[in-house]
């Protein structure tokens, strides 16, 4: 079986066999990490662009590296916010990239469907690096790898994700693909951040922390950014940490040994208190190699289609 | 000059014709008899009075890549519009009687021959401060006073505007949002906003400001229209005034009845409207509100842009469908063949209501009424093809959309400005 998709844009379409190929094939990267010569042949003859809109250190980097392990020839395009709206059109750059022969584009972009447009109008393989408020679909995968990882499996667990859920696009992407692997997501949030008719996507959501993470296997913070209090989402970044952070009592209410997670960059002391952030339940460092194993993975079976 | 119209259809008679004489109807009876008219045989086609747009776009001037006027009154003529009413977010703004002595100049020597009847800004630049000269506008033409896309958000303002724009007939025709609760938002708030991680815009955002209109409309005891609800929530607030007699009148727009917010799931800014297309509960409710009364018209919100301005990410694409060339067909299937209303009652809602609005006459087949006609074929079957429109803007979401109803000919006084060659 071959990864389906032309693009990686969303989890939602996404389907189980290719979720787990995903997964397993990022075990086998996850080896080459450890070994000491970090190098495979996999994207020879293969080039690689990261187009970001937004500011990113760990995605990015992600990706380069990734890239790099495998052989590609990767390239970087920095593009200000602000070009966006005045600069060349996505559909341009895009075509642009295409015509010098770029075989994957990854796309970061301030805007929800920014990436669909780009795909529909490219042959490169285009992944989603985050648009918008929609979807952050790498971020969401190395999440479940991370956890199949320590949990053996993701099937029947409960994941509660707690934060500013409304401008997540890791909480969404991990709503999809969660489900699609049978696992249960709980949402916590204040009701300014929480999204109407979350429900309906099939979650639980809460206000109260301590019934979100109730019996949770898993416990996820999302990032605060500080632009939300000042449209005034919430009251104060004190007050969020008081009634919506993560601290130690409010994780007792959880599965002992439930792992913690945290998307980053954090915000210690607002998302997380330290203690849990740094805790023995805590695999935030792990998320970020698995980041790489996951990002070579996709890229290998998006860059593979068509040669068998 | 006469014209006669045979054997046509016409709502509530059957079979009849009707004789025009300088440019207003004369006769409608069986067998009309007449030797030196011009003879049209309507065998076949369904008569109705023109339809009359109170509410569009013509970008003309200064967005003339967009649309202008000899474009927009052709694409009108083509979508079956007689007269039609553009708004006034040009460049430069129709604040003031030289640009809205333009708009009427140009309309009546190079437009298609279909009516055009300028709204004026209400405020000044369209910034919502200032009132504009209303008095000078309507005495070059103008109908009534309207900021659209840009909402008057202080209520003293609007309450000015209505009292001072009554003294010279003008009605103001308000854009409900409340630009605070909109809150950058881009498509409805709802599970479809929630699963494509667009920003939604809830509908109070709209509901709040009908509110406040309807409350300022009984206050004064003056008139207000309310521009394309898209709400069921707009449809119950405006019924329950009209109940208690606020004059108030209202207009709904094609798109919200053949449109729901389930077509933005590919993230096509075709879809992108403001207000936006809302769920399947609300396109019950208008329709509801046309049938019962609460809702007095069908108007476009004809909306044409640049194809650079809507093939760009949904938060930049500019907003707005391109109304006239598809209006009636989906009028049509939603309203009559879908068996909610009659063809006399869509008469009522798109052309007789309308016309009595900003007090034209029009909008009727009735000896003594302007000869504004259109011949059309309820029943033809056609695909919604955006790349053969007369207007300049092909931004439609119900491109390659199987649709039933079509205009045939066009006759504004009497005189034929449209045939379709198709």
């Amino acid at each position: 079986m071959a990864f389906k998709h032309k693009d990686l844009l969303s989890l939602r379409d996404v389907e189980r066999e290719e979720i787990e190929m995903i997964l397993s094939t990022a075990d086998s990267m996850w080896q080459l990490l450890d070994s000491p010569t970090k190098k495979t042949a996999h994207l020879q003859g293969k080039s690689i662009v990261t187009l970001f809109y937004e500011n990113s250190t760990r995605t990015r980097m992600s990706f380069e590296l990734a890239s790099k392990y495998m052989s590609s020839a990767s390239a970087n395009i920095s593009a200000s916010a602000s070009s966006v709206q005045k600069g060349e059109t996505l559909i341009d750059t895009g075509r642009t990239l295409d015509r010098m022969g770029t075989d994957v584009i990854i796309i970061r972009h301030p805007m929800s469907g920014a990436p669909h447009l780009l795909a529909s109008h490219v042959n490169a393989a285009v992944i989603n690096a985050g648009d918008g408020v929609n979807e952050h679909p790498t971020q969401a995968l190395l999440d479940m790898f991370t956890i199949k990882r320590h949990l053996g499996r993701l099937n029947g667990l409960k994941v509660a994700i707690v934060g500013d859920v409304m401008h997540s696009r890791v909480a969404r992407s991990n709503i999809f693909g969660l489900h699609t692997m049978g696992a249960e997501v709980a949402l916590c949030a204040p009701p300014t951040l929480m999204p109407v008719k979350m429900e309906e996507l099939g979650v639980k959501t809460y206000t109260r922390v301590e019934e979100a993470v109730e019996g949770a296997d898993v416990v996820m913070g999302l990032r605060i950014q500080k632009e939300r209090q000042e449209e005034g989402n919430f009251p104060s970044l004190r007050e969020y940490s008081n009634y919506f952070g993560i601290n130690s009592e409010r994780l007792k209410y959880a599965k002992p040994g439930a792992l913690v997670m945290h998307p980053g960059p954090m915000n210690r002391g607002v998302e997380l208190t330290s203690d849990v952030a740094d805790g023995e339940q805590s695999v935030i460092n792990e998320q970020v190699r698995s980041g790489v194993a996951v990002r070579m993975a996709l890229l290998y079976l998006l860059t593979r289609k068509g040669v068998q | 000059m006469k014209l006669l119209i045979k054997n046509g259809t016409l709502p509530g008679l059957g079979v009849c014709d009707l004789l025009a004489e300088d440019g207003v109807i004369a006769k409608i009876e069986k067998d009309i008899a007449c030797q030196d008219a011009q003879v049209v045989d309507a065998t076949g086609l369904t008569v109705l009075p023109g339809m009359v747009d109170l509410h569009c776009h013509l970008r003309d001037p200064g967005y003339e890549y967009k649309e202008d006027i000899v474009s927009g009154t052709r694409a009108a003529a083509a979508g079956g519009f007689t007269s039609v009413c553009c708004m006034a977010n040009t460049n430069p703004v129709n604040d003031n009687a030289v640009v809205t002595a333009y708009i009427v100049h140009k309309a009546e020597t190079s437009g298609s021959g279909v009516h055009v009847y300028p709204i004026g800004a209400l405020s000044h630049g369209l910034k919502g401060e200032t009132m504009a000269e209303i008095g000078d506008m309507a005495k070059a033409g103008a109908v009534a006073i309207s900021d659209d896309g840009k909402p008057v958000m202080n209520a003293h303002l609007m309450r000015l505007a209505m009292e001072y724009g009554a003294a010279f007939g003008m009605t103001v025709f308000d854009h409900c949002e409340d630009i605070n609760l909109v809150n950058k938002g881009v498509m409805n708030e709802g599970y479809n906003s929630t699963l494509l991680g667009l920003r939604g815009t809830t509908r109070a955002a709209e509901e709040v400001q009908i509110a406040r209109d309807i409350v300022l409309s009984e206050t004064l005891n003056l008139p207000v229209h309310i521009c394309h609800v898209s709400t069921k929530g707009g449809v119950e607030l405006i019924r329950q005034a009209k109940a208690r007699g606020v004059k108030v009148t209202a207009e709904t727009a094609p798109h919200y009845l053949a449109g729901t917010d389930d077509m933005v799931v590919s993230y096509s800014a075709a879809t992108r409207v403001n207000p936006p297309l809302r769920l399947a509960a609300d396109q019950e409710a208008l329709i509801q509100g046309l049938c019962d009364g609460t809702l007095d018209a069908i108007a476009t919100d004809h909306a044409p842009h640049h194809r650079d301005e809507k093939e760009v990410e949904y938060n930049l694409a500019a907003s707005g469908i391109s109304g006239f060339e598809t209006a009636f067909a989906l009028c049509i299937e939603t309203l009559v063949h879908a068996h909610h209303m009659t063809l006399e009652d869509f008469v009522r809602v798109a052309c007789t209501n309308p016309a009595r609005i900003i007090g034209k006459n029009c909008g009727e087949l009735k000896v003594g009424k302007d000869a504004d006609i259109i011949l059309a074929d309820l029943n033809q079957e056609w695909c919604v093809d955006s790349r053969k429109f007369l207007s300049k803007g092909k931004n439609t979401p119900f491109h390659g959309r199987m649709v039933h109803g079509r205009v045939k000919e066009t006759y504004v006084g009497g005189k034929r400005i449209y045939r379709d060659e198709d």
